[in-house]
């Protein structure tokens, strides 16, 4: 199975490189963008064929490192 | 005073605060490298600055699992000083021995140069040979020296007066012109609830020695040698 996790800050937390890229677009005449928010995506091979199991092990994968829980949220995606 | 530098793959400041150490105690300084388990009978235990792991993930995240850390954190249980310096200050906050998180710079740029910071406490054993509200001139090189925290745990700092440094202009005012990253309260280094764990950007080793150009950084090191002499 594979995991694909999207790795992101939190609503509130300072996002300055999302801000640059949303002022870089802004500058390249790309109109109508209220904002941009930059994260982290990351892709796993797992050898786990029960989906339920391999999700609870990528979810304690993102709490133990993959996410730092302070100023970021997790969203797991589980892919047969 | 019984020191040692732990060394991950990447750090570059650990020869550094070896070299300060040493001026101070007259000692050698232990080198241990990240994949020991075990670590000496020791007083002070330094995370040096560098970019562990590349800064892979996150600065500090692949550092704070590496083996050598579960011992240094059964160490701080058992009272044992640590000062995580820049990069130490990351995994630091990785291993959650200290709240909150150090962000990306809010200028997106890499700094490299002496800041003012202002003393907020000396009563801990990396301080306590400052004067309260002190200015002194130590060096920063960072690109993630954001530091962030949640209101609570902000409230919970200050209540405590667990915040060492703040960063400061020329006059000690803390203000946003005296703010080179977007620190969060110009916050520069904190410390654990025990007082025996200080994080810290900024670099003592920098400036501890007349022939850097400074000796600002000196009295951290005098003062734990005062502190945790054996």
């Amino acid at each position: 199975m594979k995991a694909k996790i999207h790795v992101t800050f939190k609503e509130g937390v300072l996002d300055p490189q999302g801000k640059a890229v949303r002022n870089a677009l802004g500058s390249l005449g790309f109109d109508g963008i209220d904002r941009v928010r930059q994260g982290k995506f990351i892709e796993i091979d797992l050898q786990e064929n029960d989906a339920e199991k391999a999700r609870s092990s990528v979810k304690e994968m993102c709490e133990q490192l993959l996410a730092n829980t302070v100023i970021e949220n997790y969203a797991i995606d589980i892919i047969e | 005073m019984k020191a040692a530098v732990i060394v991950f793959p990447g750090s570059n400041c650990d020869r550094d605060v070896q070299v300060s150490i040493e001026q101070s105690t007259g000692k050698p300084c232990a080198m241990i490298w990240h994949k020991e388990t075990e670590l000496p009978e020791l007083d002070l235990i330094v995370i040096p600055g560098g970019f562990s792991y590349g800064d892979y993930l996150r600065s500090g995240a692949i550092a704070a699992h590496s083996p050598i850390m579960r011992e240094v954190k059964a160490r701080t249980d058992s009272g044992v000083a640590v000062l995580g310096i820049c990069n130490g200050f990351h995994v630091l906050t990785e291993t959650q021995l200290l709240p909150g998180i150090l962000m990306r710079n809010a200028g997106l740029k890499f700094i490299c140069r002496d800041v003012d910071l202002r003393v907020e406490t000396t009563s801990s054993v990396f301080t306590q040979n400052y004067a309260k509200d002190q200015v002194i001139r130590i060096p920063i090189a960072h690109n993630d020296g954001n530091y962030f925290t949640d209101p609570d745990t902000l409230k919970m700092l200050e209540d405590e007066d667990r915040v060492a440094f703040r960063y400061c202009d020329a006059q000690g005012g803390i203000n946003e012109a005296g703010n080179p990253n977007g620190s969060m309260s110009s916050i520069a280094g904190i410390l654990n609830r025990r007082r025996n764990i200080l994080g810290m950007m900024p670099h003592p080793e920098r400036l501890a020695d007349q022939l850097l150009g400074g000796i600002d950084g000196r009295p951290m090191f005098d003062g734990l040698v005062e502190a945790l002499v054996a």
